[in-house]
């Protein structure tokens, strides 16, 4: 085991990525010779040359576009978006072709392409640069979408998502870069991490689905409402399409009660899909209605006031409140 | 008679200057400004240096966790005076978000400069004021905004033109080509003013692009024009002789300063990881703030008491920008649900009183 914060541990997959399948490719806008604005490729062009980790012209669209490319000729791209609210240059290439060519082709082609986007807010960056667009991807047949939640589940999820011959879009909460953790950087990950959600933490009382940033927010209100004599679930999804929704359905059907919790705002958010799913599947097991919390429907504030926006624990408790009201 | 650049321009390596490294003029005396030398170098040289002393002032308030983020246009000074001088005030602007000088020239205030990037708010001057659109940060995207806008004032039948700025690192984005095919296609009345700094955050422009920016911007029919960027009388008068053609009902322009990132791309970077101090002090020692003031001395356009005046100046402005910066709190949340829509919609109301409820309850 060795103890490494969330970018070093999405460093290590890389590495391990790159020296087991010469196939693998890096490609994004200073990966290279910086290591990314977030050190993830730290140190990667030298060891595995200019080559194999490109430091690319300033053009998502070409990014994603070429990866298709490469991929088809039997690469297996690795791209990186600088920041979530630079994608939008590359949703044609996303929507339209990446996540297509398999169902399009009749099955005879794969793009087995990732792209990692460091995404979500809390760390008091400049408009543009905290944005949740999952539900956009989700929304679209065709693509893997994930989202890591600390180091482990980064370098299990990662070279899985490498691996995986679907396209995989690969969210990284940038607030949680820096936590640390023992990570086993000696197991080969099972493709399964990218399919299935983790309990992070066992309850009773009712059930909290989440994941990427806000997991750290959902195990801090369970433990104050362990305080309160409420005994929370939390389950991380991991993967928000696919959904592993019989791991949801069965903590639902124990504790009674679900609440969604995401940054993203819940106007046609993850939270509405998790939360039909539950109240379709679980409708005679649920005690209350589902409750939502997310972000507010408008665009991604300045970050002075941020704290506001982001959901936090007591929003979550008052909704956990409220799956408890007569 | 300004010389004609246009034509004198396809030497990649020999951008056109007006003043030497040491600061003597290399034009004729005949050569025309539009006004005396003295008042436009006086104006260039005012703007240039509060510009410097501002990027100074916001470093350290930076430093000092009093903004989150700045980005230095430090260097890049002369091409930005001698650009957005050498149009009407009455000419919109799209910048992008490094052109601190051409705000402040155009009228910017402090306060309305500095709450995006201490997070207390997002834009906050109101373009129409300044003839000046808001900062865009998401690369190239404003070039078909400004082309779209030029369109409209060709419709308008205007005598207005447009001018974008835009970095050597956005030129690669598929918006800035299309936006100069666009333009050429469009025949819109726009100036595109390219500062190449040289590098995109750690990416120089060898790993960016192989053509040169204004022999790509040539190839899509646009006039185009290289300049040194650090030599604002050059700036100045390529932009005019550019900017008097398009008005003209000539093709639109592009104008390629090349120039220097002297910090690094933001407050957030660190430039030892990727470029040389060799290069970095090469740069330094082209400082053309120090350049303008040489040729002003040399020419005799200005005395001491001028450049007195102007550090003086300056240093009222760095003790504004102080006391501005720390008085400006967020604009409250609740600004952002009013202003989503035109009309808050029924569904956004109800949500900002719920919230305006639930932080209550906390009071
Ligand atoms: C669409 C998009 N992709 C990526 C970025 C991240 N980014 C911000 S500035 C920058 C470099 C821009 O370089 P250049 O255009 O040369 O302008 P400079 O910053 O040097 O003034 C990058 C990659 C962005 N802002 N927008």
């Amino acid at each position: 085991m060795t103890n490494l914060n969330m970018a070093k541990a999405l460093n290590a997959a890389l590495r391990s990525s790159l020296a087991d399948d010469p196939k693998v490719l890096l490609m994004g806008e200073d990966i290279g010779t910086l290591g990314g604005v977030f050190r993830v490729s730290d140190g990667l062009a030298k060891e595995f040359g200019a080559h194999r980790v490109i430091d690319t012209p300033i053009s998502e669209s070409a990014i994603v576009g070429t990866a298709i490319g490469l991929a088809l000729r039997g690469y297996r791209p690795v791209c990186e978006i600088q920041f979530d609210g630079f994608v939008y240059p590359a949703f044609d290439q996303i929507v339209a072709h990446l996540a297509k060519l398999r169902g399009r082709s009749g099955g005879r082609l794969r793009v087995p392409v990732t792209i990692r986007i460091p995404f979500g807010g809390g760390i008091k960056a400049i408009e543009h640069h905290s944005e949740s667009n999952e539900a956009y991807f989700a929304h679209t047949a065709g693509l893997r979408v994930v989202v890591c939640s600390s180091p482990g589940s980064a370098y299990d999820m990662l070279r899985a998502a490498i691996a995986s011959d679907d396209p995989v879009i690969f969210y990284e909460p940038k607030r949680l870069y820096w936590d640390k953790e023992e990570v086993d950087l000696a197991h080969a990950p099972l493709a399964s991490v990218l399919d299935a959600a983790v309990v992070l933490r066992a309850g009773t009382d009712a059930t909290i689905v989440t994941y990427g940033p806000t997991t750290r927010v959902a195990l801090a209100a369970a433990n104050i409402a362990q305080q309160e004599g409420r005994s929370l679930e939390v389950i991380d999804l991991r993967s928000l399409s696919p959904i592993d929704i019989d791991l949801v359905n069965a903590s639902v059907r124990k504790t009674g009660r679900a609440v969604v919790l995401h940054e993203a705002p819940t106007f046609l958010g993850l939270g509405a899909e998790v939360a039909a799913q539950i109240s379709h599947d679980c409708f005679y097991s649920l005690q209350a209605p589902v409750q939502r919390v997310g972000g507010y429907n408008l665009p991604y504030p300045h970050s002075g006031v941020e704290d506001e926006y982001l959901p936090d624990v007591d929003r979550l408790l008052d909704a956990v409140d409220r799956t408890f009201e007569e | 008679m300004a010389p004609d650049v246009a034509t004198t321009t396809p030497d990649v390596d020999a951008p056109f200057s007006v003043m030497g490294a040491d600061g003597h003029l290399l034009v004729p005396d005949t050569t025309d400004f539009g006004e005396p030398l003295d008042v436009l170098t006086r104006r260039l040289y005012r703007d240039m240096a509060l510009a410097r002393r501002f990027d100074q002032e916001a470093f350290a308030l930076q430093r000092q966790g009093e903004l989150a983020l700045w980005l230095l246009c430090t260097g890049q000074e002369a091409a930005q005076a001698g650009s957005i001088r050498a149009i009407r005030d009455t000419d919109f602007v799209f910048p992008s978000y490094r052109e601190h000088t051409a705000a402040i020239a155009r009228g910017v205030t402090v306060a309305e400069m500095l709450p995006l990037w201490r997070g207390t708010a997002q834009s906050s001057w109101s373009p129409s004021d300044y003839r000046f659109n808001i900062y865009t940060l998401v690369l190239g995207t404003q070039m078909l905004h400004a082309v779209g806008y030029a369109m409209g004032v060709r419709l308008d039948g205007s005598d207005e033109i447009v001018m974008v700025y835009v970095g050597d690192g956005a030129m690669s984005e598929g918006d800035s080509s299309e936006a100069l095919n666009w333009a050429a296609t469009m025949q819109a009345p726009i100036l595109f003013m390219a500062q190449n700094n040289g590098w995109a955050i750690s990416t120089p422009n060898a790993k960016q692009f192989k053509a040169p920016l204004h022999t790509r911007a040539r190839g899509f029919g646009l006039d185009s024009y290289l300049v040194d960027g650090n030599d604002a009388l050059a700036v100045h008068l390529t932009v005019r002789e550019a900017a008097a053609r398009v008005r003209a009902g000539g093709a639109p322009a592009f104008v390629e300063a090349i120039t220097y990132r002297i910090g690094g791309h933001s407050t957030s970077d660190d430039p030892s990881r990727y470029r040389d101090d060799a290069e970095l002090q090469s740069w330094i020692a082209r400082d053309p703030i120090a350049r303008l003031r040489r040729c002003m001395e040399l020419e005799g356009l200005a005395d001491d008491a001028f450049f007195d005046r102007v550090a003086a100046e300056a240093e009222t402005l760095a003790a504004e920008i102080r006391s501005v910066c720390v008085a400006l709190d967020p604009v409250p949340l609740s600004s952002l649900f009013r202003n989503t829509f035109v009309t808050e919609t029924l569904a956004l109301q109800r949500e900002r009183e719920e919230h305006e409820e639930f932080q209550g309850s906390f009071e």
